[in-house]
Parts: structure tokens; sequence; C-alpha cells
């Protein structure tokens, strides 16, 4: 009994990450079920981290109404962010995302009341691994109901053919709109839980790269079922660990060696199943020539 | 004679120098079946996109129940009553055909979100009627044996008939139907055919784009021909036949 | 003034060098490719291990950049082409060629490490000439020459060969080329190189102006190159080179009489402007929506 305490204490860190990294999927994932390619998600994440860090520094606030603070603010930016671009085609998203994930990175480097680049310290811990993984379970379990219901499927018309979609009366501009202030929320409250479970937060903590390995969540995991983010989020949070005992070995630096594999394995699930992992059963049932004659 | 359903005046549209629709003015009654045929390259899908939101016209108006339908975004066209199938088949291809019914549901369906999240009972009895209409509308169409199959593994057919199925979801006063029966065996049409002729008897007004003539001489009340992007004829099937615009349009100058 | 001017051509001409490469692959194959920046970044290095191997910059430079227009063929063959047949070929391509981007950088830093590297002393011509009231260096003529002559090399591609008729065709329609028996695969595949060789140009200049090269300077350059091809219009070529120059004159401006700290700002707040008020920019087609 007290062995697995230890190797508890041990493996917290790592269990909280997946369930951060879980809800930072899933905030990507998303916009991917509409058939949207977000890429500011990080800026959101610290926009949520920042605000709710500030909340309970500086303002003394309860650690729930720095948390509702961290996912609705950003929420409430993805508006003036989304609309003008959300009536284009997706690609005109796809940029913008990318420069607001920079704008908030650089805003928060040049910002001196939050210490720039060092960043904030010393933030209260409030978060819990059990919050993390109760708050993740209900975003999962919401996003799960959305899935069969009418709302669900208008999304999934938009991903398979957004035209189609608006003949049929689905307003796809809303539809997109509302699923990027819901995953702004989802990355906010993870920045929110995150700040508050390691203490700090800094603006290098959100760059790019934070985003891609959202991506590589997302659609490693697959987007064909709500809980393939989670699996792909457990799946690359776990491997970093793996790789940081075989580096010494290979002789490489276990940073560049984790952003090397992140790519490879985005990349050939991209190319060779691009359902992501959630779709294996499926596709190999396809394979074993379960397609019934017409 | 009461107030048509579908007035398109003047309408044009203009890509760059090309003008697809070049002052296009046509009717179509309430519970009748208007035809839309001509040559390749008439026009026909244009004026159905015109119609359904997917372009704006450049000149000229289009009115449904006598308030202006141009320049609406296509979900608010829909809203107004108006639904639409696709000249290339336009089916969500992962979705079942009954999950392609259910989307074109969308806008009969008012089911409560906090129900559907909280899993409460109502959720579970709405989506039920739900699936239980779509499900009558596949075997309206003849394909109550193929409800659970990927639009994707259907046949080019059953596709076809799939998405009319969609398009009758909404309940449209006006249903759009651009080349129904391409690809279809005779006895299909013949299907296609009864199934219009249903859908104007329950007072919905169909506009049918085809290249089957046989098939919108048989089911159609009046008929509006086009040749480059204008009318040059309209009015009921016999009369059209034998017009000599008509003729020339399709056969070249008269023997 | 003038040296303001001065300044903000020399950087504007990078800027557009760069956003060409970005426009020229847009307009073929209606995709953005986000590994733009890291060819840029792997075009500097290669140079930079060019020259610490004792070649010349003036050979190192054009090599650099053939290095750059096969690490696009290459980059064209394994992450955009098998995707194209996909319905969803626009989001997976900016996936893999994301992808891609991370690969690059990966192994940049495996090679180089992450701190900044510098050419060797020696390398660039500390040379300056007066102009006016100003002064200009003979790196930065050569520069803005290196890049004017690119200009004029392209320009004359695409409108005087065989080659460049193909690929208006294929950015026109692809099916249609195809039908008129254009090798579409051919077509794309030389796009891609002419559209990394350019940034692999744009990286050169760029690390030999600024003298600092490391696997993550192709971030910042991204955006400004995405602010470009938005100001100048998606697939314009003549929209990205006057967007890059009047990127980098307002930069300078901007950081004159603001601050340095504002400098990239500019992009910023011009890309969302132009996204708010005019998203086709200057030379865009008007085709914004999905179809």
């Amino acid at each position: 009994m007290e062995w697995l305490l230890e190797e508890y204490a041990t493996y917290q860190s790592t269990v909280a990450y997946i369930g951060l990294n879980g809800l930072l999927a899933l905030s990507v994932y998303t916009t991917l079920s509409c058939g949207q390619l977000a890429l500011g998600n990080a800026g959101f994440a610290a926009i949520g981290a920042y605000a709710a860090a500030l909340l309970t520094m500086n303002a003394h606030a309860p650690f729930a109404v720095a948390l509702l603070a961290a996912a609705a603010l950003p929420a409430l930016v993805a508006v003036p962010l989304g609309l003008p671009v959300l009536r284009l085609k997706g690609i005109f998203l796809a940029i913008a995302t990318i420069g607001f994930g920079e704008v908030v990175r650089i805003g928060l480097v040049n910002w001196e009341y939050v210490n720039g680049a060092q960043g904030l310290v010393a933030i209260p811990q409030k978060a819990s691994v059990g919050l993390i993984w109760i708050l993740l379970g209900v975003a999962l379990l919401l996003l799960w109901r959305l899935r069969g219901s009418k709302w669900g499927f208008a999304l999934e018309a938009i991903r398979q053919d957004e035209p189609a979609a608006r003949t049929l009366g689905i307003d796809t501009t809303r539809y997109k709109l509302a699923m990027l202030m819901v995953g702004a929320a989802l990355a906010g409250l993870a920045g929110g839980l995150e700040a508050h479970f390691t203490f700090m937060v800094a603006p290098n903590g959100f760059a790019f790269t934070r985003v891609v390995d959202m991506l590589v969540f997302a659609v490693v995991g697959g987007v064909a079922a709500v809980w393939g983010p989670i699996l792909g989020a457990a799946f690359l949070t776990l491997l970093p660990e793996v790789l940081r005992e075989v580096s010494p070995h290979l002789g490489i630096e276990p940073g560049p060696l984790r952003l090397l594999v992140n790519g490879l394995i985005l990349l050939a699930v991209i190319l060779f199943l691009p359902q992501g992992l959630v779709s294996l059963p499926r596709w190999w049932q396809e394979r074993r020539g379960a397609r019934r004659p017409a | 004679m009461s107030a048509p359903l579908l007035e398109v005046g003047a309408l044009e549209m203009a890509f760059g120098g090309v003008r697809a629709v070049d002052g296009a003015s046509f009717a179509v009654a309430a519970g009748q079946v208007h035809g839309l045929i001509g040559p390749n390259g008439a026009g026909k899908t244009t004026v159905i996109n015109l119609v359904s939101g997917l372009l704006a016209p450049t000149a000229g108006a289009i009115a449904l129940e006598g308030r202006p339908l141009h320049g609406l975004p296509p979900h608010r066209i829909a809203a107004r009553g108006v639904a639409r199938t696709f000249q290339s088949i336009r089916l969500f291809p992962d979705l079942s055909a009954r999950d392609n019914v259910l989307v074109g549901q969308h806008l009969r369906r008012r089911p409560s979100l906090a129900a559907r999240l909280l899993m409460l009972p109502a959720s579970r009895a709405e989506e039920r009627q739900a699936s239980a209409r779509a499900d009558a509308l596949l075997e309206r169409v003849g394909l109550a044996g193929r409800i659970h199959q990927k639009a994707r593994h259907l046949s080019y057919g059953e596709q076809r008939r799939v998405e009319i199925a969609r398009a009758l979801a909404s309940e449209p006063h006006l249903l759009l139907l651009d080349e129904p029966t391409a690809g279809m065996n005779p006895v299909e049409v013949q299907e296609v055919a009864a199934l219009i002729r249903q859908v104007a008897a329950d007072g919905r007004s169909v506009l049918l784009v085809e290249h089957n003539v046989r098939l919108v001489m048989d089911v159609c009340d009046t008929i509006t021909v086009l040749n480059f992007g204008r009318v040059i004829a309209d009015g009921k099937p016999a009369a059209v036949a034998v017009d000599p615009a008509v003729i020339t349009a399709y056969l070249g100058a008269p023997a | 003034m003038l040296q303001q001017v001065i300044n903000g051509v020399f950087l504007g001409s990078i800027y557009a060098l760069f956003a060409l490469g970005y426009t020229l692959v847009f307009g073929v194959l209606d995709i953005l490719n986000l590994a733009h920046a890291a060819v840029f970044m792997l075009a500097s290095f290669a140079a930079l291990a060019l020259v610490g191997h004792g070649v010349h910059i003036l050979a190192a430079f054009p090599l650099a950049v053939l290095a750059a227009g096969l690490i696009g063929v290459l980059l064209e063959r394994v992450a955009f082409r098998p995707l194209r047949a996909r319905a969803d070929s626009n989001i997976s391509g900016l996936i893999s060629s994301l992808a891609m981007a991370t690969i690059f950088e990966a192994l940049a830093l495996l090679a180089w490490g992450p701190n900044v590297s510098r050419f060797p002393f020696g390398t660039i011509p500390d040379t300056q000439f007066r102009l006016g009231g100003a002064v200009i260096s003979r790196l930065q003529l050569t520069i803005i020459g290196v890049a004017v002559a690119l200009f004029l090399a392209l320009s004359w591609l695409v409108t005087r060969t065989r080659l460049g008729r193909e690929v208006r065709a294929v950015a026109e329609s692809p099916r249609a080329a195809r039908v008129l028996g254009v090798d579409v695969d051919r077509v794309i595949a030389w796009s891609f190189l002419i559209s990394s060789a350019l940034g692999g140009a744009a990286g050169v200049l760029y690390s030999l102006a600024f003298n600092a090269i490391q696997p993550d300077m192709g971030r910042g350059v991204e955006l400004k190159g995405l602010a470009v091809i938005i100001l100048g219009g998606m697939g314009s070529m003549p929209g990205a080179v006057v967007a890059g120059f009047a990127l980098g004159l307002t930069e300078v401006f901007v950081v004159a009489n603001l601050g340095a700290s504002w400098r990239d700002a500019v992009s910023f707040a011009g890309l969302f402007l132009i996204l708010l008020l005019r998203p086709r920019g200057l030379f865009g087609a008007a085709a914004l929506r999905e179809a």
C-alpha cells in the first residue's frame, strides 16, 4: 500500500499533465470536429493562465472565480477573432489564429505588469490532480453528449460538406464560432489549472510548439470519438518520459528528440491513419473485407 | 390564378465576362412541377445555385411568396422553405442514409440542449421521433432496407434518392431538383417521377432541372427552356415541345 | 528619412522574397505550406555549414538555395502529394506541413543546438557607401540586388517560359490543365522547388543581414510572410512583392518613431486589419468563401 502511494506521488505530475493535455487536446478537437483548423489555442491558454493567476494572487479571488474567468475570458476574445474570418475560407482562420497566438505571447513578453519574459511565480497551488481530472471528465461528458445530437450532426455535416450543410439551413458561421469559443474556454481552463498546479507561468510556455503538441494529441488520438484526443494526450505525454530514459543511450538531447518524435508521429498518422488511433478497430474491420454487397 | 410561389425576374449571373444567366425570367406556381431544361451549359444549374443562395446574382431578382430571396445566405433561404439536391450528389459520405436525412431535419427539430446534456428522457424521445421521421422518408423513396448504410457505400441511384429524402426532410415549400435521375435505370426513373408527382400533390412546388425529356414532359405542369442563359420558351409541355426555337436549340437549324 | 527608406527597402526585399514562395505554392495548390519557414531556416544553416567548410559565400549562396529547392521537392513528395486526393486535403495538408516543419526544426536543433550561430568573421563584407545623407552598406546593396534579380527571373519564368505557362494553367484549374496535356505532378514539383528556393534565398540573405542563425528563426519571419501574402492577396505574385516592400518600410518607420518593441506589432496589426477590412488583399482574387 505504501509502495503504491509512493509510486503515485512520483507519477502525480505525469497524471496531472495527461489531464491537462487532455483538456488542451479537446480544445483543438472542438474546431476540428467541424472541419476547422484553429492554431491559436496556446494564446487562449495563456490568457486563461494569466487571468486566473492574477485573480488569485492580486485580487485574492476564490479559486472557482479564477477558473471561471480563465474559461470565460478566452471565449469572449474568440468572438472578435473568429467573426471576421469564419465567413471566409478555412485557411484564413488558420492564419488569423497563428497570428493571434503570437500576438498574445509577444504582448505578454512586453508587459511589465506581469514581469514580461520572466512571468509570474509563487502562484498558490490550488489545482489538484483530482480537480483536473474531474473537470476533464465533465468536459468529455458534455462533448460526448453533443455528438449524436442535432447540433453534433450539424457539426459533422459542416465538416464533411459545408456548402451542402448551409443549404440544409445550418448557420455554419455560428456553429464554427461556437466551437471556437468552446475550444478557447477549454484551453483557458487548462491554462488556469496548469498555472495553479505548477505555481508559475511564463510566456515561453505558450509558444507555437505548444499548439503543435495539442494538434498532435488530437490528431494522433483521432477525432472520430470524443475520447480520441485524451488517448492521444495520454500516449504523447507518456512518450517523452520513455524518451527521456532512452535519449542518453542515443546520445541525443531529450528536448529535440521529443520534438522529432512528435513531428514524425504526426506525419505518420496524417498520412497513414488520418482518423487517428481510435479508428484502428474500424480500419482493421474494413480492411478484413467487411464491406457488404450493395 | 394564385400568386406564384417563386418568381425570377431578369436574373443575371456574370462570371467575369461570361454571362451564365442572362436576363432570365419565369415563375413557379404553388403545388406545381416546373421544368427547367436546355442544352448543356444553358445555365440551369446556375439558376438552381442562385435560387438556393450558393451564388448571389449580379443583377435581377428572386422572390419567394412575394418576399425577396436574392442576396440572402443559403441557410436563411433554406429557413424560408427552399430545399435542393445537387447535380453531382452531395451527401455526407461518412454518415448513414438515416443520418443524412436527420441532418436534413435540422430546421424542423427543436430539441432542448439542456435535456440532451443532462440525458433527460425528453431528449431520447425527441431523437426517436426524429429517427422515425427520417426512416419514414427513406421508406417513401424506397430505401427502407438501406437506412444504416454509409452514404459512400450506396449505389448511385440510391444516393440520389437519399438526397431527395434529405431535401424533403425540411418540409420545404419549394423543392429544387438538379438532374435527380441522372444515371438511373428506367425503373428508378419512373419511381422518381411518381415521387415528384406525390410531392406536388402534397402542395409543394418543384423546380426540376432535367435532361431526360420524356420525364420532363410526363411530370411537369409548365416548362421553361434556357439556352445560353436566356429563356427561349416558356409554357405547357405540349407547346414547348413543338416550339421551333426549342427544336433549333437542341438540334441545330430546322431540317 | 532616406536612411529609413533604404533600410525599409532592404528589409522589404527579403520579406517579399520569402512571401513569394508562400504565394506561389498557394496559387498552384490552394494550400499554405507551413514548412516554408523551416526551409528558410535550413537554407541558412546550409550556407553556414558550407562557409564553415571553406566555401566562399558567393558559391555557398546558390548551393544553399539549390539545397532549399530540393528540400522543397522532398516536402511536396512526402507531405503534400499523398494527400492531394483527399477530400479534406486543405486541413490535412496544413497539418502534414506543420509536421514536416517540426521535424526540420528538430533536426536543426539536434545538429546545431538551440543557440545562435554566426557566420565566421570576414564572410560578410562591411564596406559602406554614402548616398545623399544616408549610409548604405555593400551587403544591403547586394541583398536588394539579388532580390530584385530573383524577382525578375521569376517574372520571366512565369510569363515567358513553357513551365511558367503550365504553372499558371495548373493554378487556374488542375483538371483543365491535365486535359490539355500538362503533367500536373511535374508542374507542382517544380513549383515547390522554385518556392522553396525563393524561401531559402530569403533565409540566406536574412542570415547574412542579421548574422544570427538559430533553429527557431523561422518563427518570426513566418508570421511576417503570412501578413505579406494576406496584404498582397493570396496567390498574387505582384501582391507579394508590393506588400513585402510595404511591410519592410512600415516596420522601419514604426521602429524609428515608436521603438523596437513595436516592430512585430506592425505585421500583426496589418494582418488583422486586412482580414477585417479587405480579406482579399491588394491583388487577390475575390473567391473567399468556400464554394
